[in-house]
């Protein structure tokens, strides 16, 4: 591992103008992921490191339509907050069910969205065919032994899939990210913000090197929404999702209203199941149309023989979410 | 001590208070807290398993909550306060998590059981020992390759004075 530079920014803009300057120079957050990619996996180099934890971004601020969270926030103190607790559930759920707490406690919500992929041959140096790390190189993952990989979103060039819980949830609130840049502020809605890999997975979101997420804005549920996160894994604490469903809704007289779904472990970004959603919108809640839905959702999944078995999972995961959040199970 | 290649790597300062005296570092910038204790300081009571945030033995509680040392790098904890094995017991009484784990025979090995142990402590100060199922939740973090698991949560359990059995 080559040397670095280790910097502690004190002040937003002039941590940008470093990081602008010099395509060698990255920022470092809690480090759950840049000090794993760098000193472990040997996948990152950079000359120099701008670590942000110093910067006055660890904050949570409500009012009574939308929590706002500086990006150097814990995802333990988000979990906490007594907004997210009342008012945002699945949020909440969605983070208690990401990684240990020991991660938690270090992990900030603004390295949460901007994590990496846990894609094992684009996290091995060894492995050449990889087109997130080296574009135009191929894909390993396609044809060798793959499980923990995206079927949505997806294809022959990278399944690497988003393995962030958290912004499952998120996608599914009209989450904004506001992002600091050399120029000044710009804001992202979260749908809008991760990019499909299409032919440049090296490419996974809007950011420009050296942009800075200073907070994101969600908007709050109706009061009575109902949600939940539901999470299937290979264990039942500390792994990363097989299939997960975020699910929120308002139900009148067994008639869905507003509905929001987001799936996880199944996405080369986070989710947002626009289709499932039409489907139910102004539906009566039934396991007709939960099915329904689950069939929109998964509609064109691009599948290697390891992740073939997603396809039905993460229609039953979207059921069950569904089911328990309703409380209809026929 | 080698100084050959010293004006090629860049150091970093730091003074990181650990188990209550303050500790002067100058650091090649790579160095994790965990090299630093165990190569450093030779506080070597915090385990080096994976080292690469996934097995939780080296679990070290920074500024009162618990982290991994193996993804932090020293130079992020400059000004911070951070606790080891070491410096649990207090005028040479061990903590009542460390009594709890020898009661129970909490270990096998013993490799893990540092990392166990700050995790516990670390669990208890968050309040999050209410239920046998919330202490397997909230200490998964911590792998036990021998499956000392159920002696774990017994220690914790008692410690939670919810009884030792």
């Amino acid at each position: 591992m080559r040397p670095f530079e280790y910097i502690q920014a004190t002040e937003p803009a002039q941590a940008v103008a470093t990081v602008t300057a010099d395509p060698a120079t990255d920022y470092v957050a809690g480090g759950t992921t840049q000090v794993d990619l760098m000193l472990k996996d040997g996948i990152l180099s950079p000359s120099r490191l701008v670590d942000v934890t110093k910067l006055p971004l660890q904050w949570i601020t409500a009012d009574a339509a939308v929590i706002r969270v500086g990006a150097t926030t814990t995802m333990e103190e988000l979990a906490a907050d007594p907004t997210v607790v009342r008012r945002l559930p699945f949020v909440r759920e969605s983070l208690l069910r990401s990684a240990s707490v020991q991660l938690r406690n270090m992990a900030t919500i603004g390295g949460n969205l901007l994590q990496r992929t846990r894609c094992r041959y684009y996290r091995d140096p060894a492995v050449d065919a990889c087109n997130k790390r080296k574009p135009g190189s191929g894909c390993a993952a396609v044809t060798g032994p793959a499980r923990m990989h995206a079927i949505l979103g997806a294809s022959p060039h990278c399944i690497a899939l988003h393995a962030s819980d958290l912004a499952v949830a998120l996608v599914t609130l009209d989450t904004v990210v506001h992002i600091l840049g050399p120029g000044g502020v710009r804001s992202v809605p979260l749908t809008e913000f991760y990019l499909e890999p299409d032919g440049t997975p090296d490419i996974e979101n809007v950011m420009a090197h050296g942009e800075l997420i200073t907070d994101i804005e969600i908007p709050l549920l109706p009061e009575g929404a109902r949600q939940t996160y539901l999470k299937v894994r290979d264990r039942t604490s500390y792994e990363f999702a097989l299939a997960s469903a975020a699910v929120a809704v308002v139900v009148e007289d067994k008639m869905l209203r507003d509905v929001r779904i987001g799936l996880g472990g199944v996405g080369t970004i986070p989710w947002r199941a626009y289709d499932a959603e039409h489907v139910l919108r102004e539906a009566p809640a039934s396991n007709e149309t939960f099915r329904a839905a689950a069939e929109a959702a998964v509609r064109d999944p691009f599948t290697v023989p390891g992740t073939a078995f997603k396809v039905e999972l993460a229609k039953r995961t979207l059921v069950r979410a569904l089911q328990t959040v309703t409380g209809v199970t026929q | 001590m080698r100084d050959v290649d010293q004006g090629a790597v860049p150091q970093v300062a730091a003074t990181i208070r650990i188990n209550g005296r303050p500790e002067q570092l100058l650091l090649d910038a790579r160095v994790t807290l965990l090299d630093a204790l165990r190569d450093r300081l030779g506080l070597t009571g915090t385990k080096k398993g994976c080292d690469q945030g996934a097995c939780g033995a080296c679990t070290v509680l920074i500024d009162g909550k618990r982290m991994l040392s193996c993804l932090t790098l020293a130079a992020k904890c400059d000004g911070r306060e951070v606790v080891t094995i070491e410096g649990l017991a207090s005028d040479g009484l061990r903590h009542p998590v460390q009594d709890a784990f020898i009661r129970h025979d909490a270990f096998q090995c013993g490799y893990c059981t540092p990392g166990q142990i700050m995790s516990a402590v670390g669990l208890l100060a968050e309040g999050r020992a209410g239920s046998d199922d919330d202490i397997r939740e909230f200490m998964s973090g911590n792998i036990c390759r021998c499956g000392a698991y159920s002696n774990i949560v017994g220690a914790i359990r008692e410690v939670a004075g919810r009884g030792g059995a």
